[in-house]
């Protein structure tokens, strides 16, 4: 007779896995990687290269000098030096692009207790300290072919009173970080999520509604100036990949509604009056933080609740 | 009314022995029948080594208000009696039948009439009819209730785990049973309606009760959606009359009562035929078995034997189960018996039976956004790990029902129900420390 196994039900399982999750929110930034690619050129390609392979480096060094189990196939590393990369210039300097990394991965992820512990969302505070640490990052990035010296980040041409073609905002020939120009690339992304089912539309869209409302509401109820800040900037790839990151924002419907607008109101407030152009970054940081806060407002109403006097 | 259908889960259905209506085994040489087949006290023994039975033999008299009669189910002599371990951890006296082959009914059976509301009660207790979609509640304590007390009658026939079709069985053979004792339950109590829960992935079994209900008055069918966990109560009483079991209530306290369709067909043999619960049609499958079917087997049978039937094993099984592989029980030896409320026996293969490994929780959401009550599984199993009985007591672990959707989808496989089934015992015991002190 063999040996029966025992356990507690359930017996069977769905065949969700973690890296399941993550290797199809990789495959839905491919769009956006090629996009970036085609527009910045191969020196885009080499920081996404250099950014995945320190994530996943560090993470590993990390786990083999405390002797825990390796957690690199997981591909939570992998997605994170991939966001984190897509964020950057093509023309930034490679040390700078393993400095952010070591920052996302170790202090904000690692030293957390890894996967499912950490507060923010790596990729995010990993660009922030980088922007803090090095400067204006995104405003010396443009497509390839287009002269640097004479042009400006569309927020930037916004903000001088200058104006941008939608055509050019929404295909991505414009300056910003890698991945963060190409609105179709993104949009690609965002359904396959959708279909695959690892995201909700609700933070996405209610992130990018809001943002769109307000920057109407904030800056003179001018449509065309609103639609065309909508489209400029990190919002799309923040709001798409980096506010729905599973551990830093709400599981519910309402909660990630909350947390969109929030993170819409703070975007737009720093587009329109900060001094940094980080607004998405600093929107769904500040948000992050509030998430556990957000998650307990408003958890599920619970089957026969009572009130309790 | 309704006005949302509870979250559930997509359970794959593998419902393969749909078609197979139940062929009755050869006559076990010996039947084990333990006197713990129910939830509530064992029942008291009335026999001894050497007694003869016959199909039908009362041998165990409920002990206490929600306790269960015990029939013998072959004939024969009673050659053993000794504490058996249950697969529950729980040791109970048993009985063991050495059968004579000739499986002769008691000679005093007789069809049951009742003329009222008591006596109908009394009946059902006689029957030795507790729920048999898995819980074994004794079914007579649910209608020990006035007359009035009973507003709609729901009827389980939801049958939502994976592979098992023994219910689908009693749908599609015996309607009948089922009719009569709907006819009988309705003559002594005021229901005023009947609702025949069924998911919509039994198309035959759905005819086959719209049929009957056609023939009775106030009796209808609602199908239900293929999503696990339709069968569980509260959500069964939610999604058929619409009605909201509040938080640590039964369904009597909305003016429901919920009976398995099995459960009620056999009351009606009982009534009909004096015959009590002596055999059960079980749904014996899972990768490993070679010819999965639904076999009829009396009460006690080994499960070793009911597997034999079945021509035995294509591979070698890896994990044994009572009922359904998402909230069926694991046992350790194939010598267990067929119990009242076995519906299905599963023998998964290495392959069938491996789970992923656990890894980290991503706070995805899936567990709280699948669970049919709103609970937040997650919340749950970091409350319990820091063994904080005031947290697991406001996130409200005791609703669980364990039906294990949100173990089911979690990507990180964490043992998430499996942690709140040890919550609770741990919040029980946490609870009676404070009322102690």
């Amino acid at each position: 007779m063999s040996q029966l196994h025992v356990s507690a039900s359930p017996h069977i399982h769905s065949g969700n896995s973690t890296s399941g999750i993550m290797r199809d929110v990789l495959i839905a930034l491919l769009p956006t990687t090629l996009a970036g690619v085609i527009i910045f050129g191969w020196r885009a390609l080499l920081v996404l290269l250099v950014s995945v392979g320190s994530a996943v480096g560090f993470e590993a060094l990390w786990q083999w000098l405390l002797k825990k189990d390796q957690t690199i196939t997981d591909l939570s590393a992998a997605v994170t030096g991939l966001l984190l990369g897509l964020n950057l210039p093509a023309n930034i300097p490679l040390w700078q692009v393993v400095i952010g990394n070591l920052f996302a991965i170790i202090v904000v992820k690692c030293l957390f207790g890894g996967l499912g512990c950490n507060l923010v969302n790596p990729a995010i505070t990993g660009r922030v300290f980088m922007l803090v640490s090095f400067g204006s990052l995104v405003k010396n990035a443009f497509p390839v072919g287009v002269d640097a010296t004479t042009s400006a980040t569309p927020l930037g041409t916004l903000a001088a009173g200058g104006t941008v073609s939608y055509a050019d905002l929404f295909l991505g020939n414009v300056g910003g970080a890698i991945g963060e120009t190409c609105k179709l690339a993104l949009l690609i992304g965002f359904v396959y999520l959708l279909v695959r089912r690892v995201i909700t539309w609700h933070l996405p869209v209610v992130f990018i509604a809001s943002s769109f409302v307000l920057t109407f509401l904030f800056n003179g109820f001018d449509l065309n100036a609103a639609a065309l800040m909508t489209l400029s900037g990190g919002l799309f790839i923040g709001a798409i990949f980096m506010a729905t990151d599973y551990v830093t924002s709400p599981a519910t419907a309402w909660g990630k509604v909350v947390f969109a607008v929030g993170a819409a109101l703070i975007t737009v407030m720093v587009r329109l009056w900060g001094n940094y152009p980080e607004g998405v970054s600093y929107g769904i940081l500040l948000m992050n933080i509030l998430t556990p806060y957000i998650e307990t407002w408003t958890r599920h109403k619970r089957f026969g609740e009572v009130k309790k006097a | 009314m309704m006005k949302f259908s509870l979250p559930g889960v997509h359970v794959p259905h593998r419902k393969h022995t749909a078609s197979s209506v139940g062929e009755r085994i050869p006559t076990p040489q010996t039947v084990t029948i333990p006197t713990a087949m129910h939830i509530g006290k064992p029942a008291r023994l009335l026999v001894k080594v050497g007694d003869t039975v016959f199909v039908g033999t009362k041998i165990a008299e409920a002990d206490g208000a929600v306790s269960s009669v015990i029939h013998a189910s072959v004939s024969g002599t009673v050659t053993k009696i000794y504490d058996m371990l249950q697969s529950n951890g729980r040791t109970v006296p048993a009985a063991v039948i050495t059968s004579d082959g000739n499986m002769t009914p008691d000679p005093s059976l007789a069809p049951r009439t009742v003329s009222s509301r008591e006596e109908l009660i009394a009946a059902i207790r006689e029957s030795g009819v507790v729920g048999l979609g898995g819980a074994g509640f004794p079914t007579h304590v649910k209608f020990s209730v006035p007359e009035d007390a009973i507003e709609e009658l729901v009827i389980n026939g939801a049958e939502c785990e994976p592979y098992i079709t023994s219910d689908t069985v009693t749908m599609l053979t015996r309607a009948d049973e089922m009719a009569y004792a709907i006819s009988q339950l309705r003559t002594y109590y005021q229901i005023k309606r009947v609702v025949i829960g069924i998911e919509k992935n039994k198309p035959e079994a759905i005819a086959s009760m719209q049929k009957m209900a056609a023939s009775l008055e106030g009796v209808e069918v609602k199908v239900l959606p293929s999503l696990y966990p339709q069968g569980g109560e509260k959500v069964l009483v939610y999604h058929t009359v619409g009605k909201v079991i509040p938080m640590g209530k039964l369904p009597l306290d909305v003016g429901c009562v919920v009976v398995n369709v099995t459960t009620l067909a056999a009351i009606g043999r009982y009534l009909m035929t004096g015959m009590p619960l002596v055999e059960k049609c079980l749904t014996v499958d899972g990768g490993a078995v070679k010819k999965p079917q639904n076999v009829i087997a009396p009460i006690g049978t080994p499960l070793s034997e009911v597997f034999a039937f079945c021509e035995g094993f294509s591979s070698e099984p890896a994990k044994l189960l009572y009922g359904g592989p998402m909230m069926g029980v694991a046992l350790s030896d194939m010598s267990a018996p067929v119990l009242k409320n076995t519906n299905a026996i599963l023998a998964l293969t290495a392959k069938e039976a491996k789970l992923p490994k656990t890894t980290a929780c991503i706070r995805c959401g899936a567990c709280t956004n699948h669970c049919p009550f709103g609970l937040n599984p997650a919340a749950l199993e970091r409350a319990y790990e820091r063994r904080d009985a005031e947290a697991l007591d406001s996130l409200c672990v005791t609703l669980c029902m364990e039906c294990g959707c949100c173990s089911f989808n979690c990507p990180a496989n964490r043992p998430l129900v499996q942690t709140h089934k040890l919550a609770k015992v741990f919040l029980r015991d946490a609870k009676s420390k404070e009322a102690k002190s």
